[in-house]
């Protein structure tokens, strides 16, 4: 029996539910190196999806391919309706402003104050904002509900790790994504940030009623946060269901992620 | 055998470099005259690149004066032309040590400062965050940063050959008493349009090469932190190489001119 259908709905893809991300048999390889290998995957209208999967299993990669940082060699990547192959540059620019983006390494602009990063996203949305000359509410706003209101003037090199991911967090949902990107939100922090990260995290779903896709190998991350579950190992989704399904399964290959 | 083959690729991949940083150059003149312009950004790495160079090419400028007429006074003496000295010094100054000094000392200070910065954010996933903001960093930050140094590198230029002549000067008056006066209207009348216009186009190539050879390298850094380090060193060592090339090219189209 194959080990999707052992644990639970192949791909999640039985229900009613809209769906916000399809990803369908998409293949990529840097030189020898195939990292996905066919992967495939649905997210839903307001859910939480785990990716997991070891380092440099692909997932960054999975993840970037979603808004068009990287060109798959094969596939289809469907995100809110729109096929990003199909997209020109203003298409794709647009759809983007319906996607927030927490990277790695929060990558905020070195050069640029908190508020500067916070409203650098909307310099090129300003559709999204007609009738809003100032800027200043909503980077409260964003910054507030990150706890951070006061950094306002602050430089990046000025905060702490866990300070940076927060700011991130609130460039991310500046543009009132309906769909969030996080791409390993709780590497590099110690358990006490992680956590706070993960409640911001599920403050800001119910807060906007965004979708989120979680890429992740922090398997207390995963636990907490994941509605459904699906597990990348050699470029393919191996195994997929609730955190209970995976944590319980028999298989070797999906054991060794919970082992402590 | 080994050296042959190691020889043979080497030059391959010289010439790979030389297609890449050509494609580059072809998008750097596609993306420049396309809208959206980034005037406010190009404003302030103007302002950037002139005054994180104004010091450098100020003191080196001021040495090469000085060094250059203490090491030619006693030859001209020798010869009974040392009143030929503001000519010779001017004209030298003009045509060419003052340009390829500066662009040199430039090429130090501000290819390598674009290749670290665009590396390091290249390597922190900031211009991936700024691509899926909806701008194009291609055109925020190569365009804007290989423009200001070509609008910046000849203003550079007349300022360092200013101070080269003052230095120059300087020792005219300590050692010959020669008048500040005196010496300026000898450099002037020595000087045509000739002497003028072709160092004065020559320096806006010098700063294009440089700008464009440190946002090359910095923008295709790889392999983590390390290869912001490689994108840096390899930034001025091509940038001054081609600093040569443009000088050698320049003043042979120069001496055809004069020619005709």
């Amino acid at each position: 029996m194959d080990v999707k259908e052992k644990i639970g709905p192949v791909l999640g893809d039985n229900t009613t539910k809209e769906v916000v991300v399809r990803i369908q048999d998409l293949y990529k390889s840097f030189g020898d190196n195939h990292v996905l290998n066919g992967f495939n995957m649905v997210l839903h209208k307001g859910e939480n999806l785990v990716v997991m999967g070891k380092s440099g299993s692909g997932k960054s990669v999975m993840i970037k391919c979603l808004v068009g940082l990287i060109a798959p060699d094969s596939g289809t990547v469907e995100v809110l309706g729109k096929n990003i192959a199909e997209l020109n540059q203003t298409d794709l620019d647009e759809l983007r402003s319906d996607i927030g983006f927490l990277f790695q390494g929060s990558a905020l602009y070195d050069s640029m104050t908190v508020r500067e990063n916070l409203e650098f996203p909307m310099r090129r949305h300003r559709k999204k904002f007609e009738g809003i000359t100032d800027t200043l509410p909503l980077v409260k706003e964003a910054l507030e509900n990150v706890g951070l209101g006061h950094t306002m003037d602050l430089m990046p090199e000025e905060l702490s790790g866990g300070m940076k991911r927060r700011i991130a967090l609130a460039r991310a949902i500046i543009l009132k994504p309906k769909l969030i990107l996080y791409d390993e939100p709780t590497s590099g922090l110690d358990p006490i940030t992680a956590k706070e990260i993960i409640g911001l995290m599920r403050n800001i779903q119910k807060k906007y009623g965004t979708s989120a896709l979680i890429i992740t190998h922090d398997v207390d991350c995963a636990r907490v946060i994941s509605e459904r579950m699906i597990l990348l190992v050699d470029g393919i989704n191996y195994a997929e269901g609730t955190y209970e399904d995976l944590v319980t399964s028999a298989d070797p290959k999906i054991n060794a992620f919970f082992k402590k | 055998m080994s050296i042959t083959l190691d020889m043979i690729n080497r030059t391959k991949d010289f010439f790979i470099e030389i297609g890449d940083l050509s494609y580059f150059a072809v998008r750097f003149f596609k993306q420049a005259i396309t809208p959206p312009f980034e005037f406010k950004e190009l404003l302030k790495q103007s302002y950037q690149v002139g005054n994180r160079s104004l010091i450098l090419v100020a003191t080196t400028g001021f040495i090469i004066g000085l060094v250059l007429t203490l090491q030619t006074r006693p030859t001209l003496i020798e010869f009974g032309a040392v009143s030929w000295m503001p000519n010779m010094v001017g004209i030298s100054i003009v045509r060419e040590i003052g340009p390829v000094i500066t662009a040199l000392i430039c090429s130090g200070k501000i290819a390598s400062g674009f290749g670290a910065e665009l590396g390091s954010m290249r390597v922190t996933e900031q211009i991936d965050a700024m691509e899926v903001s909806g701008t194009n960093p291609f055109k925020y930050l190569v365009v804007t940063r290989i423009l200001a140094a070509t609008l910046m590198l000849p203003l550079l230029v007349i300022f360092g050959d200013l101070i080269a002549l003052f230095g120059s000067s300087l020792v005219e008056f300590m050692k010959g008493n020669v008048s500040f006066r005196l010496y300026f209207n000898s450099v002037f009348n020595a000087l045509s349009y000739g002497d003028l216009i072709p160092a004065t186009i020559k320096s806006f190539f010098f700063g294009f090469v440089i700008g464009l050879t440190g946002c090359y390298k910095g923008y295709n850094t790889g392999r983590g932190t390390a290869g912001v380090g490689i994108a840096a060193n390899t930034a001025v060592v091509m940038a001054s190489m081609l600093l040569f090339v443009v000088d050698f090219i320049a003043v042979f189209v120069s001496d055809i001119f004069y020619e005709l």
